[in-house]
């Protein structure tokens, strides 16, 4: 059953092949067996899930089940969930019980999919391998001295080991999708405003967005139907209608504009990557899609203003964490002073303090006009040259991360070449565009997916053109033979 | 003796409660006394994850309030964070406006002693309150009461045009009497509604370069800002004169010792590494939502006063005094609404009223007498069935509580005035008849003796009887 | 731009971080790396482009002026370190 889709599973619950309760319980065993050396899950609620199980197979019985009952999910640490421990992968949260539900949380749960745990995450977000999390490091279930990616690391290592049929993720600066890429799934970063963010933790206020980690576009979109939407509670979530991200999955491609970013394929662009792109681009283009070239030259300079933004608006954004009102509070603090600055020393981990100041600098007396004020103006010149190739093109296609996953330790020493992972995902996070990465082959056993960036609001065609994928290969099917 | 060349500079950055049911960012009660902490939900908590949402009544307000200054209105504005590190304020930062506020200009003119002054006002912007520090009992701690953060200000900057602490209290009142008038806050100052900044510097008289400049905080009664400022401008004076520099400082006003002190935390080192608001857009209103506002504006004093001069034919002085008090203006108007005099409701109103309250120094929402009994009094007189006279008695009676009403008490007391000329005509021959020595020396010309004859029908009759109506009946009688 | 020890500290100062004199090197070589990272920031002419904060340059919704919280003071502090009759406890601050 692990290995079905969301709708396999829909549908063999209601023939009923297999229960509710043994659906999850049936994943409870398979986390409890399996996730020791993964370590994808920070929290497990094995107990409250079968218990929702039951009464879900009860209201099923009475023909009064919600649309997703029983599908076994789980939450990336960093929404928060009312009763249980939220952490964002911190010591400074490693005591806080959220009292209150995240809308994404309440969403789901309300179509009556049943989360299994809180996953394992790069501390507040700010990582691309999971290796600086407070819970130790997430392993890619590809290879256990892989790194899984990051943030999202441990919702993308669960999904890939078949621990849930889905989990939910954030996306800052590519912390959905490149952790997607890594482990050979489906991962998905809607338009900025497009889900709430109420009940999410705030990295970088005008970068986050919540997604999904899946084995399909199709999954993908079910799950984007239910998580969409305008929130009074999140003053920039989009108020719009979400259309059915179900309807246009099988639309035919020929006529489909695809760009072709140039300034993703050079250097330090692993072979292998580009190699599968390519491929994946000459079966669009047999499907009747049309490829050009389309540039977006602000880009090169989206790293430098990812790497000021960011920061700054994290910097703000954990002045909250003070030992005050929640979290982790110092011993014995002398005075006040000593309570805020040994609180968060002992706190925050080393990348996120470090973070801190990065961003306390970018905004501070003298600096902030060379750093802050210039890296939102970079933006507007991504955004806007993103408009232009979007009226040449419907969609832009190129790779999501630079290379596979690398090896655990490999680069947990050297920041910058660290932050250099997120060189082709952050563009789309500082412009607020969707954009996925879908599984298209592997490089040495390990595997690499293709981005697909929309315009705005275009969700759909980018599961589109997905689905379109994973119905000529087989690459979203694929899992690691110990998971399977 | 200090040098009489010093001019003072003064500006104040007023921070006004607005009058709202909810707070700025959250739907929490802003309800004052309530116990610590059960009107501060997660939003104003700062708890993980949350996130603000403008409540639009405070646009309203703010919107009220620059137009009640002739300001001009930004239609567009937008929310800053201000960063700093202070346990009552929960997320670390405060949501302000910096670049970008909701008023801009306007100007009041202040009464003065003898005069009134334009002051200029520079901007005003929304913002939320922070929480409270409390220092007593905790042996060694302090406790943090969250109810306060998150209740909306509007923080309503001048320009330094003001040159003594009188004019600075001065300002700071009408400002108090605006925003109450306006209802854009309760005004309650006792309750923390309204709190001062004053800005203190000094300068030769001639010089175009203002001097550094003091900043004494969180004022919250007119007394203490007058003192805070006089003792500034005397410890500056003394500075200056003894050959120092004036520091730039945040200060406290210490109310026992009749100091200024500077803050404890650093304060005026401070970066406040000012960003816009990610977690709220800006915020557009357009000219209907400005001119819906405008309509529904009360009427400001000056206004008023004007109304009251033409309106009910008063001079200047008392249309002004009238209309200062927005209260005092709606009594007035209710006593001729009544009455139907608005002369002798003046009159009235000016003297007898608030003779009485200033005597008792109590506030005219006190009045023992409302503005009916007053208003009935003032027809009764009108109609000649009382004198002024007995109209004072029963004013007083009502006033000490001896009167359930004037009508009952006049009743009751037989006041009703004589001023039937049948009833009066016999007493007045009878007067005349038993007195002819004054009368011939009356019409030997000691008109004085006029007031004898009234007071001799006034004994009789036990001050009943209509004087007016004497007069003209003894005037006849006596040629 | 110079990233020293005493940079470092004054940020540190900002951000109440306690920085602690072993970890100081490895915060000012940090700092030092991204503020190398971002500098060619300054290489892009921007004159005249407006600063984006939001990514669809939205416009804020107003909430209509209602108390729809109500008093949570014992399930809110179920999470805090340090209460006294429902107040928060820090050290003592001097004004």
């Amino acid at each position: 059953m692990h290995e079905q889709s969301i709708s396999q599973m829909l549908d063999a619950l209601d023939r009923k092949e297999y229960s509710c309760e043994e659906l999850i319980t049936h994943h409870v065993d398979r986390i409890h067996q399996l996730d020791e050396q993964l370590n994808t899950f920070i929290t497990h609620t094995a107990e409250q899930a079968v218990t929702r199980a039951r009464v879900l197979d009860t209201a099923r019985a009475k023909g009064e089940a919600p649309p997703l009952a029983g599908i076994p999910i789980a939450h990336k640490d960093i929404f928060c969930t009312e009763g249980v421990k939220t952490s964002a992968g911190s010591h400074m949260l490693d005591n806080f019980t959220s009292p209150y539900d995240a809308t994404v949380v309440e969403k789901l749960q309300a179509v009556g999919a049943i989360s299994l745990g809180k996953t394992n995450m790069d501390e507040f977000a700010m990582g691309s391998s999971n290796e600086n999390s407070y819970y130790g490091a997430v392993k890619n279930p590809w290879s256990e001295t892989a790194v899984p990616g990051g943030s999202s690391g441990g919702s993308a290592a669960a999904v890939a080991a078949r621990l849930c049929a889905a989990a939910t993720g954030t996306d800052t600066g590519g912390s959905i999708r490149q952790p997607a890429s890594m482990c050979g799934i489906t991962g998905l970063k809607p338009t900025y405003g497009r889900v709430s963010r109420w009940g999410m933790i705030a990295y970088a206020s005008s970068l986050d967005q919540a997604g999904t980690l899946t084995r399909s576009a199709e999954d993908a979109a079910i799950l984007l139907n239910v998580m969409a939407g305008y929130d009074p509670k999140d003053s920039t979530s989009l108020f719009m209608d979400v259309p059915d991200y179900t309807q246009a999955l099988n639309k035919p491609i020929d006529g489909l504009r695809i760009g072709v970013c140039q300034e993703y394929f050079g250097q330090g662009l692993d072979p292998d990557i580009e190699s599968g792109i390519q491929l994946a681009l000459k079966m669009f283009e047999s499907a009747g899609a049309v490829i050009s070239d389309v540039t977006i030259p602000a880009s090169q300079h989206a790293i430098p203003a990812y790497y000021v933004i960011a920061p700054a608006e994290a910097s703000a954004n954990l002045s909250r964490y003070d030992g005050v009102r929640f979290g982790y509070r110092c011993e014995s603090p002398a005075d006040l002073a000593d309570l805020y600055q040994r609180s968060r020393n002992e706190g925050f981990g080393t990348e996120v303090k470090q973070r801190i100041m990065v961003g306390s600098f970018a905004l501070s007396a003298g600096y902030y006009d060379a750093y802050y004020r210039k890296a939102q103006q970079i933006r507007r010149l991504i955004k806007d040259d993103f408009l232009a190739a979007f009226k040449k093109v419907d969609l832009i296609i190129g790779p999501t991360t630079p290379t596979p996953a690398f090896k655990i330790g490999e680069k947990s020493e050297d920041q910058i070449s660290m932050y250099l992972q997120d060189i082709y995902t952050i563009t789309s996070n500082l412009a607020g565009l969707p954009a996925g990465s879908f599984p298209v082959g592997f490089s040495q056993g390990l595997p690499f997916g293709v981005q697909i960036i929309g315009n705005y609001l275009d969700e759909a065609r980018i599961l589109n053109l997905a689905h379109r994928l994973q119905l000529e290969t087989d690459w979203h099917k694929m899992s690691p033979e110990e998971f399977s | 003796m200090p040098r009489a060349d010093w001019e003072v500079v003064i500006g104040l950055e007023i921070h006004v409660q607005l009058l709202t049911q909810s707070k700025i960012f959250s739907g929490a009660s802003t309800r004052f006394g309530a116990d610590p902490n059960t009107q501060a939900c997660a939003i104003d908590l700062g708890l993980p994850g949350v996130l603000p949402v403008v409540n639009e009544e405070v646009y309203k307000r703010a919107v009220t309030f620059g137009l009640g200054v002739g300001a001009n209105i930004n239609t567009r504005s937008v929310f800053d964070r201000k960063n700093y590190f202070y346990p009552d304020l929960p997320k670390g930062y405060q949501i302000t406006q910096l670049s970008d506020p909701i008023v801009e200009g306007g100007e009041v003119e202040i009464p003065l002693a003898d005069a009134t002054k334009i002051i200029r006002i520079t901007r005003a912007h929304l913002e939320e309150d922070a929480g409270k520090s409390l220092h007593e009992d905790f042996h060694g701690q302090t406790g943090i009461d969250l109810n306060r953060a998150g209740i909306p200000l509007l923080e309503i900057v001048s320009e330094p045009d003001m040159r003594s602490s009188a004019e600075a209290v001065a300002y700071a009142k009408y400002i108090h009497q605006l925003v109450t008038y306006l209802k854009v806050s309760d005004g309650e100052m006792s309750q923390g509604s309204l709190r001062c900044d004053a800005n203190v510097s000094i300068r030769q008289f001639g010089d175009n370069e203002l001097g550094t400049r003091t900043e004494t905080k969180n004022v919250n009664s007119f007394r203490f800002l007058e003192r805070a400022i006089e003792y500034e401008i005397e410890r500056q004076i003394g500075v200056l004169e003894s050959g120092g520099t004036v520091n730039q400082q945040t200060l406290l006003f210490d109310p026992d010792r009749g100091e200024t002190r500077p803050m404890r935390s650093k304060e005026t080192s401070r970066d406040y590494r000012y960003f816009p608001e990610p977690d709220l857009l800006p915020v557009e209103i357009d000219q209907a939502f400005i001119e819906a506002i405008r309509q529904n504006m009360p009427e400001l004093a000056p206004q008023k006063a004007r109304r009251f001069a033409e309106e009910y034919q008063l001079s200047d002085e008392d249309a002004r005094s009238l209309s200062a008090d927005s209260h005092l203006a709606d009594y007035y108007e209710k006593v001729v609404g009544v009455g139907k005099d608005s002369k002798l409701a003046a009159n009235w109103v000016r003297v007898e009223l608030l003779g009485q309250l200033n005597r008792k120094n109590i506030d005219i929402s006190e009045t023992p007498v409302d503005a009916k009994e007053l208003g009935y009094l003032i027809a009764r007189i009108k109609d000649g069935s009382i004198s002024g006279k007995i109209a004072k008695t029963v004013f007083e009676a009502l006033w000490e509580g001896e009167a359930e009403s004037a009508e009952s008490f006049i009743e009751a007391n037989g006041l009703v005035q004589v001023s039937d000329s049948s009833e009066l005509q016999p007493l007045i021959d009878s007067i005349i008849q038993n007195n002819p020595k004054q009368v011939e020396q009356f019409k030997a010309g000691k008109t004085k003796l006029m007031d004898f004859f009234v007071g001799q029908v006034m004994k009789e009759t036990q001050g009943k009887a209509n004087p007016k109506q004497v007069n003209e009946l003894l005037n006849k009688k006596l040629g | 731009m110079i990233v020293d020890k005493k940079v470092v500290a004054n940020i540190a100062e900002l951000a109440q971080l306690e920085i602690l004199p072993e970890n100081m090197q490895e915060f000012v070589d940090s700092l030092t790396d991204v503020l190398n990272l971002v500098e060619e920031m300054q290489s892009v002419d921007t004159n005249g482009i407006e600063p984006m904060s939001n990514p669809l340059d939205g416009v804020q919704r107003l909430r209509s002026d209602t108390v729809t919280e109500s008093d949570q003071r014992d399930y809110l502090q179920e999470v805090a370190p340090e209460t006294a009759n429902g107040l928060y406890l820090v050290p003592k601050v001097i004004e």
